[in-house]
């Protein structure tokens, strides 16, 4: 599977990467190189194989549902790059 | 011989012996830092004061007769780790103004310890690299010099840790490890780096790449100092729902084990063609070494090693465009402002991450993007599956296995930039490992023609650290490893 230049705009789109017009071919051409090695999983017989989804030798510790943090508004806001009040500041969203 | 040539087991004795005061060897590497680093670029962030005040208050600790387990032992903290009140860059430009209000968990015991942390060390931008050429501050230059005079690489993605480590200017360093970066750039820096079971170190507060393969370890220029380092790092912590809640060994005491009896496993498939003559032999000689020293050597084969790499570059990629999805500059990091809050996001992320961070996040959402998700990266999963069985059957009959670290030696800044796959191929024998979140740890054990170091690689069972120190620390007494890189503190230009 090859991937043409509307598609890698695509995909940048969806990852909220804004593409220069000239860098769509070099990106295309690296791309494909990657998923081009990765295609030799094709060959390789998965049936009836479970998915491995996490590193961890342990099932999943559960926990009190109860509040462990909060009230440091300062804390959460001190890295911003905008901010109004206690809130993150951003463009305009609803007109 | 100096201060700074000291292992972490001889200045811990020096400081309780007050032959040195902590002091001393903090102001004799925050020296040595500040005549190497503009040369090196190890450290993206140097922090003397703080070393200042941690070193004072560790001679305090000594001298009241409560110094803890690190008291005054000079530290590189990759810059992956957040640091509260210290600057955390990841090695991107878009965390260039993040300043952290919690400290990680891994740092935070290093801090209880005693340790002196001299710096935050350079890294490929968030730790996606075997090189460090993709960090956002410059690139770090590896200590040992080849005689055509080309900057080498140190590897990566710990390669200001290795670099300072191996150039004298730390006595010890975190790394973190995916993929492979803590053992190939000790591979690459002579020196002794080990990546422990994932689930040994708590991965909160350290900047996340991809999660399921993300795990801290130690770096240092002896297997002890790594088993000192990890004792110190190691543990539960609530915080870290992965953690695992199991008591932490005597790291160093399994240094002096000694391997007799123990059976070492030979992968087959880590034989691969085009290998250089050089890391085969010394490969033969690390069987040679174990044999001698009383250890059993058994073929073992393991037979989806080849699929490791193309399984990693799809699940690292996925986990990565996920985690990398916080950086859309409105709660930290830098904002490039837009007409609209899509605008703003596209821009900031244009401008704030680096080409291979883009390849990735890009790859990884292809991988996960609807029509595409079960080809690659259910596919992806399941082959894990298979490579973490191949590592289960093989530990049936073994007690670890023994394996090169690295294809090569250190390349030059700018070799292997042909395409990324080229790049990717320096981490075939690490991942496998990383996948099936087994310990392994790289040791120095020869030079190949042009005098780098080359290192050995061994893994061993899950939380079985003990044995993955026990057999390094054989391989080390081997191998007896004791060139020095050209650009090292006290060394004359």
């Amino acid at each position: 599977m090859s991937l043409d230049p509307a598609m890698v705009r695509r995909i940048a789109k969806l990852a909220r990467i804004r593409l220069a017009d000239d860098e769509v071919p070099r990106l295309q051409g690296e791309l494909n190189a990657i998923l081009g090695y990765v295609e030799q999983l094709a060959a390789v017989d998965v049936d009836g194989v479970a998915p491995l989804t996490g590193g961890a030798q342990m099932t999943m510790r559960m926990r009190e549902d109860r509040v462990t943090d909060g009230g440091i508004p300062d804390h959460v806001l001190a890295n911003a790059p905008d901010r109004i009040g206690d809130f993150f500041a951003v463009p305009k969203v609803v007109e | 011989m100096t201060m700074l040539d000291l292992t972490i087991a001889e200045a811990l004795d020096a400081l309780a012996a007050k032959r040195i005061s902590a002091v001393e060897l903090t102001e004799a590497h925050i020296g040595a830092v500040e005549a190497l680093n503009p040369r090196l670029n190890a450290f993206i962030t140097t922090t003397p004061d703080i070393a200042r005040d941690r070193a004072k208050a560790a001679d305090a600790a000594r001298a009241a007769g409560n110094a803890p387990a690190l008291a005054g032992i000079p530290l590189a903290i990759k810059d992956l780790f957040c640091t509260e009140g210290v600057r955390t860059t990841a090695a991107s430009k878009i965390l260039a103004p993040f300043i952290p209000p919690y400290e990680s968990t891994v740092t935070a015991r290093l801090k209880a310890a005693g340790s002196v942390m001299l710096g935050k060390a350079n890294l490929d931008e968030f730790a996606m690299g075997s090189s460090n050429i993709t960090s956002g501050f410059g690139p770090v230059e590896n200590p040992w010099q080849r005689a055509d005079g080309a900057k080498l690489v140190p590897g990566g993605s710990s390669g200001g840790s290795a670099s300072a480590v191996a150039a004298r200017i730390a006595l010890g360093a975190t790394g973190t490890d995916t993929g492979g970066s803590i053992r190939q750039p000790a591979s690459f820096c002579g020196i002794a780096g080990i990546k422990p079971t994932y689930g040994r170190c708590s991965r909160f507060g350290i900047v996340a790449f991809a999660s399921s393969l993300d795990q801290a370890g130690s770096m240092a220029r002896t297997v002890e100092d790594c088993a000192i380092l990890l004792g110190a790092m190691s543990g539960f912590d609530e915080k870290d729902s992965t953690s695992a809640d199991r008591p932490v060994p005597d790291f160093r005491a399994a240094c002096a084990r000694g391997v007799k009896g123990l059976r070492i496993g030979i992968p087959a498939e880590y034989r691969v063609d085009g290998m250089a003559p050089e890391i085969e032999k010394l490969w033969q000689s690390g069987i040679d070494w174990l044999k001698r020293a009383g250890a059993d050597i058994i073929d073992v084969s393991l037979p989806h090693t080849q699929y490791g790499l193309p399984v990693y570059y799809i699940v690292a990629p996925a986990e990565a465009s996920s985690n990398l999805a916080r950086y859309d500059g409105v709660r930290f990091g830098a904002r490039v402002d837009g007409e609209d809050l899509i605008d703003l996001y596209e821009r900031t992320r244009a401008a704030g991450f680096g080409a291979e961070v883009k390849r990735r996040v890009m790859i990884g959402t292809y991988v996960l993007s609807a029509g595409y998700y079960d080809a690659y990266y259910l596919r992806a999963q399941k082959v894990r599956a298979l490579i973490l069985r191949d590592f289960t059957e093989a530990f049936a009959k073994i007690d670890a296995l023994l394996t090169p670290t690295a294809p090569s030696a250190a390349f030059a800044i700018g070799e292997k930039m042909d395409d990324p796959v080229t790049m990717y191929l320096n981490d075939v024998f690490t991942v496998p490992a990383s996948l099936a979140g087994v310990p392994a740890m790289s040791i120095p054990a020869g030079q190949d023609a042009r005098g780098l170091p080359l290192g050995l690689q061994v893994i061993g069972r899950h939380f079985d650290e003990e044995t993955v120190f026990a057999v390094s620390s054989a391989i080390e007494r081997a191998a007896g490893f004791t060139a020095l890189p050209g650009l090292r503190a006290g060394a004359t230009p």
